[in-house]
């Protein structure tokens, strides 16, 4: 029978516990993925990117599912809030369902937007073109939706697929809303 | 509240190093500021950019956003970027000796 000598391990010395948090480095680059389509989950992408150049971070968005209807040219003006199936909604579902209610409900929410001087959904793609953000498609979406290139405003920068979006967003933060 | 020296003058600044007290802005503290923040030497443009962001604060009570800058400065978007490309959201205020503006358009 072979026998092993079983060492007992030294007592090593802890190392000292120390308290300071790491030091956070700041954020460099974010990329946003838009995937809804209506009006109160577009404006949060959009908002955001619009933050980040502003703070001098540099800001990738990809527009996918219905997320495309946001840079969509017949879309681009008309977009909805939706009030059925919105729990957040200050109105009875059967109240929402009628007729004429989502058009109300959207235009409040433009107005109250307005009045912040936060600008229309076209008008803050243009903006953030401006301000150097890169914007894209998401190309199976478009496959999907029968969509064209040209059905897309022209602040677009291209159509790309999945894989190409998470290579142009090496280093950055990704946000799905 | 921390104090910092910008071309000789002290002034008071907040954590983020933008001015407390507007009035202690002179153009020669502006101009240290820009070269501190990575701006660089103040062109014709930027002083437009800050004579309007002064103007319209004291006018406003508040530090313009950067929308409002491009509207009414006369200096636009993609200028404000070339400008100040480090963040003209902050930078504009911050050169110009105002808080850092509140609003995220």
């Amino acid at each position: 029978m072979p026998t092993a000598t079983i060492e007992q391990p030294t007592t090593a010395t802890a190392p000292p516990v120390t308290l300071e948090k790491p030091e956070r480095k700041p954020i460099e680059a974010v990329s946003i993925i838009c995937s809804k389509g209506t009006l109160d989950m577009a404006y949060p992408g959009l908002i955001l990117a619009n933050a980040a150049r502003m703070s001098g971070i540099d800001a990738t968005l990809f527009f996918t599912f219905w997320g495309l209807d946001i840079v969509t040219e017949k879309k681009i003006d008309h977009l909805h809030t939706a009030t059925v199936g919105n729990p957040s909604m200050p109105i009875p579902t059967m109240i929402g369902g009628l007729p004429g209610m989502e058009t109300l409900a959207s235009l409040m929410m433009k107005k109250e937007m307005g009045k912040l001087e936060i600008p229309p959904v076209r008008e803050m793609i243009e903006m953030l073109s401006d301000a150097g953000a890169e914007l894209y498609g998401c190309r199976m979406a478009m496959d999907m939706f029968k969509l064209d290139r040209s059905d897309l405003v022209p602040q677009v920068d291209d159509v790309i697929s999945a894989m190409d979006f998470f290579d142009k967003s090496a280093g950055a933060q990704v946000l799905f809303i | 509240m921390p104090a910092a020296t910008y071309a000789g003058h002290e002034v008071e600044v907040n954590e983020e190093g933008f001015l407390t007290q507007s009035d202690q802005w002179t153009e020669e503290v502006a101009k240290a500021i820009a070269e501190e923040s990575g701006i660089g030497p103040l062109t014709d443009k930027h002083w437009e950019v800050i004579a309007f962001c002064r103007k319209d604060a004291e006018a406003q009570g508040t530090p313009p956003g950067l929308r409002r800058i491009s509207k009414l400065s006369g200096v636009n978007m993609k200028e404000l970027y070339q400008l100040f490309p480090k963040g003209p959201g902050k930078l504009a205020a911050k050169v110009s000796g105002l808080p850092k503006p509140q609003g995220c358009i």
